[in-house]
């Protein structure tokens, strides 16, 4: 009997190691372990053995199976292991190929670099506020310290719809809006379209987008304006941007100033985007008129401001260094796909 | 306003510094540069040389050599110019030296030219003799210079052998550009720039002197002055000169006026240009012989009168328009152009000069209506100060004198019956400073105000305020001037203190943040179109005459027919974007817009329109109706806008009316879809099929919500059934979906289409919708009766509207 299972472990170990493939290993594993194989054959031939002898016989066919099984295992796992391999070998692929990429948008240029000043503002603490693109003259103009016949208007441009009623020269309206309504202090940005009847060009628009921001607190200074907007070029156009504040005028805000930065693209080394200055216009701002705090209902005695106005395209064009505005409203796809 | 430097040291002789920082420091003390040109920065090592020979060139027909006495020494120059002889004083410049341009071509030498000493065909030149052109400027400004040729300088120019030739002509000189601003009304003369130049580098200022003149004789012997309308005349002053002697002008006026880029033309003329440029004063003046009845009256034209201006057009006036007349006509619109019928000629013997202030809103809309504008008028519409027409026409009057331009008459005729006075303002350092955020001495505040010649008054301390400074008004006027002349630079930075402000965005803007996200993750791009269009586009539009569409917004004073009406409907930007990609060959463009349309509540406009935001997508090269219709549905859920459907429509024009869909919420209008009318394609030279989508953004807004609950993932497993029907063609599947939603009752968890089909197999006009339904509880495993009783309930429902199972 022992002689028997040794010959059949050796020649079912021998056929196993020379199976070669899953389907022959399997044959082999029905053919010895199978309910007619060799080993069932011999267990099912225990009757014939011996009472006494049953228990250690028994115990040589299950270490025989256990050994088999073993062996079994082992060569499955390498010849499923080699399989596999194979068949990745076939699977290989040239990774060189292009990536398929989704259909994907683009957002508008100007509305990315408004989203990105609208960001600066908002960690500052400045709300925005929405006003109307087809406004009252009052809003426009006289609120605003532009009486009826100022020079200020032939100026700007305006379009008219009746006499009372045009488009927005700025977004500047929106400040006497809010004013107006009374609830101190302010801190506010109001970002719109605006529109002035300039003809279509390189650099003009009839229709463009500007930026305002208005605060309005007791002790309010110059130099709170001179620091917030620091502040904000240098979140905006980088740490090491410096600002510059020269003397101008507008009719709403006394003192005024313009506002030049470092060229972001020279550094104020001096390029053709700064035209040699190293300096570029970027705003304009000053404290809010004492007239105007008068006419919205705000007691000039007790409060301060400042404002400050920012045109959008000019930040799209300069950041994006975009030749053309007509780019801006043309909305050629081949445009857009580069933002 | 452009100032020659030479021009302000007449004013401000102390001032000496480099150009550069005068024109920083100018800019930062608000007079904005915004360029300047320095006439001889290309003019290098050239003096005045006087020609002592002239030999024939001998190997050269065309040059002659010459010897040159150019001060310390001789020089030989070869030259080709024609119009030279012996005694002649030329420029000559200098071997190592440069000129500004070459003679006889067009070409810009931005860096200039240099001039070495050379052999021309063997013969030894040291230097080169110039003409006006190679100097950098032109016989406009050197008329007596040849028209090709080397500038000879006139005999009685004074200048001798060695002398600097640049400086000789004046170009040694640099014109410095400015911004004025419109407050500044003061800055539009040299007295008022050279003002801001002395208090900016803190320099002397020097007004001209105004000495006595005149004879014994009385101008009201000569002249009587009226002013009907002191509204829009604030001051009149005239003065007559006799025995006028037309001439040129001295050198050193013919300099000054060339430097502003203005011709000489005579003495007469060129005094009242230059009393203009000095003072920022317009003058007129008048042939007094053609003055009738040696009256000037000022009046208001009448409606539909004519009047022809010294130029020789025809002006049509209205009675708006303030006219200078004398005793029987009209001879100038005043402050804007003197009349053909009384100018003056060269044979003019007695001259009356008008020195006047007009209202300078009236001459400013009524030189636009008139449709003329001068240098006159443009000085006006700013706004004079009154007080500067009488040292404005006694400057004039002391020039005549001066030049010997002829005899001044004595006494003035000054109608000025409400005459403008100081402005006193308090002087309060510490409101300045609290407007600044500084601490400026009082003492320096006051130094700051002295340089201005605001006149301290220190009994009531007061400041009083001199009528050319019109913008100082109030105390941040007065803070201005302190921080100008302190430095911006110099105020420190600080931020504003007080209250901690929370800063965002409206909800509005949150929800279109989110449209643009959804856009933008299914390819489309966001683009911009004007909210301005041409009532043209109803017609692309298809839009029937009555629709209400046509209803929009008019601007009075559009920049053409094709931006004169405000869009009431958002699809014309994007058709012509669509149009635009289209035509340049891109296969495939998918748009988005978010932008207003402008509804008004009543026309004419009383009051604001409605302005409502709409989110417009277009596409065309990919996709379908139904892709459209996926990303505004995806829209939806990321909003939390559920049961939104697509209600077929066949009455949107523009839309072809097979394939339109209003998109609903119960009985609120979220917008509407559809493929592009063909018809309105051709219009829009967009030949492919569109799809556009609009939604009311405003509606959104309104039912958007972003607040979401965690439900569980479902832990008893679904059930599914899949129904198969014939129907008629016709029949929506939305009906057929509502059907089974309605009936299913909770347990079920969703309906999906799987199959639609048309053909033979189901018949003629017939065709077979498929739906899968998966039916859950969240609470027990669903017994296989319960889910039978539901889809019995759907059958029955279907049933009623006469559809069967597909057996």
């Amino acid at each position: 009997m022992r002689e028997k299972l040794e010959s059949i472990k050796a020649e079912a170990l021998s056929k196993i190691e020379n199976a070669g493939n899953l389907d022959n290993l399997n044959d082999i594993k029905v053919a010895v372990l199978g309910k007619k194989g060799e080993l069932t054959a011999v267990l099912k031939s225990m009757k014939d053995v011996a009472p006494e002898d049953r228990p250690k016989v028994g115990q040589m066919v299950n270490e025989a199976r256990a050994a088999i099984e073993a062996r079994l295992e082992e060569e499955r796992t390498k010849l499923q292991r080699q399989l596999r391999t194979e068949k990745m070998k076939r699977e290989t692929i040239d990774v060189t190929l292009p990536g398929r990429r989704p259909m994907r948008g683009h957002r508008h240029p100007n509305q990315t670099a408004l989203e990105d000043l609208e960001r600066v503002f908002i960690g500052m603490g400045y709300e925005v506020v929405d006003g109307p693109e087809v406004e009252y003259d009052r809003y426009n103009f006289e609120l605003l310290n532009i009486p009826a016949d100022h020079p200020a208007k032939d100026e700007q441009d305006t379009f008219y719809i009746t006499k009372d009623i045009l488009l927005r020269t700025q977004t500047s309206p929106v400040q006497a809006r809010v004013m107006e309504k009374g609830k101190l202090p302010i801190r506010m940005i109001s970002p719109g379209r605006v529109f002035r009847a300039d003809e279509v060009d390189a650099t003009h628009s009839p229709s463009f987008h500007q930026l305002e921001g208005l605060v309005i607190d007791k002790g309010i200074t110059f130099a709170d304006l001179k620091g917030t907007l620091e502040q904000f070029a240098q979140e905006f156009f980088g740490k090491k941007t410096k600002v510059k504040f020269r003397p101008h005028h507008f009719p709403f805000t006394e003192p005024s100033a313009e506002v030049d930065i470092t060229c972001f693209k020279c550094g104020g080394k001096g390029c053709r985007m700064c035209k040699g200055s190293g300096w570029i216009e970027i705003l304009g701002c000053g404290m809010v008129h004492p007239n105007v705090l008068d006419m919205c209902g705000i007691d000039k005695n007790e409060y301060q401001g400042f404002a400050f106005g920012i045109g959008l395209e000019r930040v799209t064009l300069l950041k994006y260094e975009i030749d053309d505005m007509r780019l801006l409203y043309e909305n050629d796809t081949r445009f857009l796909n580069q933002f | 306003m452009n100032t020659p430097i030479s021009w302000i040291k007449a004013y401000v002789p102390d001032l000496d510094v480099e150009v550069q920082e005068f024109v920083d420091k100018m800019t930062l003390s608000g007079s904005h540069v915004e360029g300047f040109e320095q006439k001889d920065k290309n003019l290098k090592n050239i003096v005045v040389g006087k020609i002592e020979s002239i030999e024939k060139h001998p190997d050269a027909d065309k040059l002659v050599v010459c010897q040159v006495d150019v001060g310390k020494e001789k020089l030989q120059i070869v030259t080709g110019a024609k119009n030279v002889k012996v005694g002649d004083m030329i420029p000559l410049v200098l071997d190592g030296g440069k000129v500004a341009a070459a003679h006889g071509d067009d070409k810009e030498y931005p860096d200039g030219i240099d001039i070495k000493k050379g052999k021309l065909r063997g013969v030894e030149s040291n230097g080169m003799m110039c003409g006006i052109e190679e100097l950098g400027s032109s016989r406009d400004f050197y008329p007596e210079a040849p028209e090709d040729g080397v500038y000879v300088f006139p005999e009685d120019s004074g200048v001798k052998p060695g002398d600097d030739a640049v400086h000789a002509l004046g170009l040694d000189d640099t014109i410095v550009e400015y911004e004025i601003t419109s407050n500044r009304v003061d800055c539009f003369s040299m007295i008022g720039m050279a003002r801001e130049v002395a208090a900016t580098f803190n320099e002397e200022f020097h007004a001209p002197e105004i000495k006595k003149t005149g004879n014994d004789k009385d101008v009201n012997d000569f002249i009587n002055v009226t002013v009907e309308d002191t509204e829009l005349c604030k001051r009149y002053c005239a003065r007559v000169v006799e025995n006028i002697k037309i001439g040129p002008s001295p050198k050193w006026m013919q300099d000054r006026l060339r430097a502003m880029g203005i011709r000489s033309i005579n003495n007469l003329v060129d005094i009242t240009n230059y009393v203009m440029e000095e003072y920022g004063q317009p003058m007129h003046a008048f042939d007094l012989s053609t003055i009738a009845g040696n009256e000037i009256i000022v009046k208001r034209a009448k409606d539909g009168d004519k009047f022809v201006t010294l130029d020789g057009q025809e002006r049509n006036l209205d009675s708006d328009v303030l006219m200078i007349n004398d005793g029987e006509k009209p001879v100038a619109i005043a402050g804007i152009m003197g009349g053909e019928n009384s100018m003056i000629t060269d044979q003019v013997k007695t001259v009356l000069f008008e020195s006047a202030c007009f209202d300078g809103t009236n001459i400013r809309l009524s030189s636009k209506r008139i449709g003329l504008q001068t240098d006159s008028s443009f000085k006006f519409t700013k706004g004079l100060d009154p007080n500067n027409a009488i040292d404005a026409i006694n400057r004039a009057c002391q020039l005549v004198e001066e030049m010997g331009c002829g005899d001044v008459v004595g006494g003035v005729v000054d109608v000025y019956p409400n005459p403008v006075k100081e402005k006193v303002l308090p002087f309060e350092p510490e409101r300045y400073n609290g407007l600044l955020g500084t601490d400026i001495a009082k003492e320096d505040m006051l130094k700051i105000f002295k340089k201005l010649e605001l006149q301290y008054n220190e009994a009531d301390n007061t400041l009083t305020v001199p009528t050319f400074r019109q913008d100082l008004g109030c105390m941040a006027d007065l803070a201005e001037e302190v921080a100008r002349f302190y430095g911006y630079d110099n105020i420190p930075v600080s931020l504003p203190k007080g209250e901690a402000t929370v800063g965002k965005k409206p909800f509005n803007q949150m929800v279109d943040d989110v449209a643009r996200e959804i856009c933008e993750r299914n390819g489309f791009s966001g683009g911009m179109t004007y909210s301005f269009e041409s009532p043209k586009v109803f017609d692309k539009l298809l839009l029937p005459e009555d629709a209400k569409e046509r209803q929009a917004i008019v601007i009075s004073n559009p920049l053409g027919e094709d931006f004169s009406i405000m869009r009431t409907v958002s699809l014309n930007g994007m058709l012509t974007s669509l149009a635009t990609n289209y035509n340049r060959r891109n296969k495939v463009a998918r748009l988005y817009e978010l932008g207003n349309i402008y509804l008004p509540k009543a026309l004419p406009l009383t009051e604001l329109p409605e302005e409502k935001m709409r989110l417009t997508l277009g596409m065309y090269g990919e996709g379908d109706f139904f892709d459209l219709k996926g990303v505004v549905f995806e829209l939806f859920e990321k909003l939390g806008v559920a049961g939104a459907e697509c209600e077929p429509c066949n009455d949107i024009p523009y839309l072809h009316p097979g394939r339109q869909a209003k998109i609903m919420k119960g009985k609120l209008d979220l917008g509407f879809l559809g493929q592009i009318h063909p018809e309105v394609g051709d219009n829009y030279n967009l030949k492919t099929d569109a799809y556009v989508a609009v939604l009311n953004m405003e509606v959104l807004t309104m039912i958007a919500s972003f607040d979401r609950k965690y439900e569980g993932i479902a832990k008893f497993p679904a059930s599914t059934r899949d129904l198969s029907m014939i129907m008629d063609k016709e029949m929506f599947v939305g009906q057929i979906e509502h059907v089974i939603t309605k009936n299913a009752g909770k347990i079920l968890e969703s309906c999906e289409l799987f199959d639609v089909y048309e053909g033979e197999q189901v018949g003629e006009g017939k065709k077979s919708v498929a739906f899968s339904l998966i039916f859950r509880a969240k609470d027990r495993n669903l017994e296989s009766a319960e889910v039978d009783k539901a889809v019995d309930k759907v059958l029955a429902a279907l049933k009623d509207l006469g559809i069967e199972l597909r057996s």
